[in-house]
């Protein structure tokens, strides 16, 4: 697989030559391989989203590089603009960044600093639009009269609109109620499939990114703790516990039935996988 | 880089003058400062700066940060010593055109240059080792007595510590906005003056809708926890006057009095 975007010992300290001083990133090294939904997991803290900030130069590394195709991407700082374009980020609680007149104009915000107008520009808008799950009669009206789900797909489709090659959304599904988590991870999911694009997923819910994510890296105190497929990394649920973090429940329950004495694959981790392997072990007669 | 502005920072600490009252210190940097502006000759500066020294090393305040606060001043310390190098009366020592350099002048133009220097790093002291919060608790103690000229001094106290807890905030709230701006391609940094205003609105109408939003949550939620205003209302952190408060307030007091009886 070809990788697009890489991290090399990234280090990140906040407020350097202050009592505060910290460093919520440390020698961290990774890479976002082309088309693949990439999920970055981590507690409270861990540095998801410092790191993430550094893959379109929000942030500029205190040291280590990013490369992006290859290329450092603070090679010419000057030209920092269009590495925003192509990796496009969405903010933790992004409907608070919402400012225009009507939703349209909102998610217009971004193409138009790309310089792009008319027929070009209006295709792009209602595409994401649509591709946020976003209904068209919503758009003429302002962000501010809409639900707080609604705002955030606003949101979310101001940065589709650009049409990134790498879409980074940090916690999108923060602060919704589990049908709108859902609608809104479907929408991220039909968008990565349709379009083919790159995608990464910052979340707290082991779940969500079992769910999603092809490929899953999981962040402790600033550091890569696990990386490999969402099978790869669960059947290793144990270290992700005594790491202090969450597993998916049908990962705890099987952990629970082997710690029992019931012989399960440790790599099950969909609800679907444990009834078939339960249902297997029926059908065989053990118990 | 918003993060970078001092705006008189507090550096938490455990040092004696952290433990102080903040009315002693309050007290202190005014007896501190009508002590500068009765100085006149050398000794009592030099008493003055020892002073500060003195006081700076038991706070565990550090030269390097004390003299930071002097950097948004140095333009008013340089134009007030120039304008009294040249324009006070007296011998004249040096001429060139219409500019003259006076002994006297030379003395005023040190004496100012002292005097704005130990004003603004001795208050720098006190709110390097004061959280705000002390610092409005003890204002509002010091200023009780004007309640009785129907002075709104509890509401004033809350008004400003409200204000100092949400600086950070909405400072930590502009840093994150413009950053998602930036995310979308916005520009804050380059184009005329009319474009760099215009750039500022979708960082602008996000903040104050954001302050709106915060300014009613927090009402909201002062209601119900029953807040009425100061009438009857006790505090978690009493003040006391310790022992050390009165050594300090003493001392302070001595200096104040002894500058202005001897010099
Ligand atoms: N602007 C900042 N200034 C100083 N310290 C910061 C700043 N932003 C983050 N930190 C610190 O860096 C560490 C990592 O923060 P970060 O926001 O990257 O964590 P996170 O993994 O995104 O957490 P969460 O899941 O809560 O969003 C934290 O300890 C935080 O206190
Ligand atoms: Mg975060």
């Amino acid at each position: 697989m070809e990788e697009i975007i890489k991290v090399e010992n990234l280090t990140h300290t906040y407020g350097i030559g202050t009592p505060f001083e910290r460093s919520a990133v440390k020698d961290m090294s990774l890479s976002v391989y082309r088309g693949e939904l990439l999920g970055l997991i981590g507690h409270t803290g861990s540095g998801k989203s410092t790191l993430i900030q550094h893959l379109n130069g929000l942030l500029k590394p205190t040291s280590g590089r990013i490369l992006l195709d290859g290329k450092d991407i603070w090679a010419e700082p000057k030209k920092i603009r269009d590495v925003r374009f192509r990796v496009g980020l969405v903010f933790q609680y992004p409907e608070y960044q919402l400012f225009e007149e009507t939703a349209y104009k909102d998610i217009a915000f971004g193409p138009m600093n790309m310089g792009l107008k008319g027929d070009e520009l209006d295709r792009r808008i209602r595409d994401a639009a649509r591709f946020a799950g976003l209904r068209d009669e919503l758009l003429d009206k302002s962000p501010f009269a809409l639900s707080g789900g609604q705002k955030r797909r606003v949101a979310i489709a101001g940065v589709i609109a650009m049409e990134p090659e790498v879409l980074v959304l940090d916690e999108p599904s923060a602060g919704l109620d589990p049908r709108g988590r859902e609608e809104l991870l479907e929408h991220i999911r039909a968008y990565h499939r349709e379009r083919g694009n790159t995608v990464v997923l910052v979340s707290h819910s082991m779940e969500e990114i079992a769910r999603y994510a092809d490929r899953i890296a999981v962040l402790a105190h600033g550091k890569v703790l696990m990386r490999g497929t969402p099978r790869e990394v669960f059947s290793r649920g144990g270290e992700l516990v005594k790491a202090g973090l969450d597993v998916p429940q049908t990962t705890r329950v099987a952990m629970e039935l082997r710690r029992r004495g019931l012989e399960i694959d440790p790599a099950v981790y969909t609800v679907e996988e444990l009834r078939d392997a339960l249902l297997a072990r029926k059908k065989g007669g053990a118990r | 880089m918003l993060k970078d502005i001092t705006l008189g920072q507090y550096f938490p600490g455990t040092t004696l003058a952290h433990r102080l009252d903040p009315r002693t210190k309050l007290i202190a940097v005014v007896c501190y400062i009508v002590g500068i502006f009765n100085c006149h000759s050398a000794w009592a500066y030099g008493l003055m700066v020892l002073t500060l020294i003195v006081s700076a090393r038991i706070a565990k305040v550090g030269a390097k940060a004390l003299l930071r606060g002097l950097r948004p001043v140095l333009f008013i310390i340089a134009f007030t010593a120039v304008l009294n190098l040249f324009y006070t009366p007296g011998e004249v020592l040096w001429t060139w055109w219409v500019l003259k350099i006076t002994r006297e002048g030379i003395r005023t133009a040190v004496a100012m240059m002292a005097r704005i220097t130990l004003l603004i790093t001795g208050t720098f002291l006190l709110t390097y080792t004061t959280s705000p919060i002390q610092l409005t608790d003890g204002l509002e103690s010091l200023l009780n007595p004007l309640k009785k000229l129907r002075v709104p001094v509890h509401e004033l106290a809350m008004m400003m510590s409200i204000a100092l807890r949400f600086i950070p905030t909405l400072i930590e709230e502009t840093d994150k906005i413009m950053s998602a701006q930036k995310a979308r391609g916005a520009d804050f940094e380059s184009g005329g003056l009319v474009q760099r205003a215009k750039a500022l609105i979708p960082l602008l109408v996000p903040l104050f809708v954001s302050a709106f939003r915060r300014a009613d949550e927090l009402a909201t939620a002062m209601e119900c926890r029953c807040y009425h205003g100061g009438e009857g209302r006790t505090k978690l952190h009493v003040l006391h006057f310790a022992a050390r408060d009165y050594a300090v307030l003493a001392l302070y007091l001595a200096l104040a009095v002894g500058v202005i009886v001897l010099d």
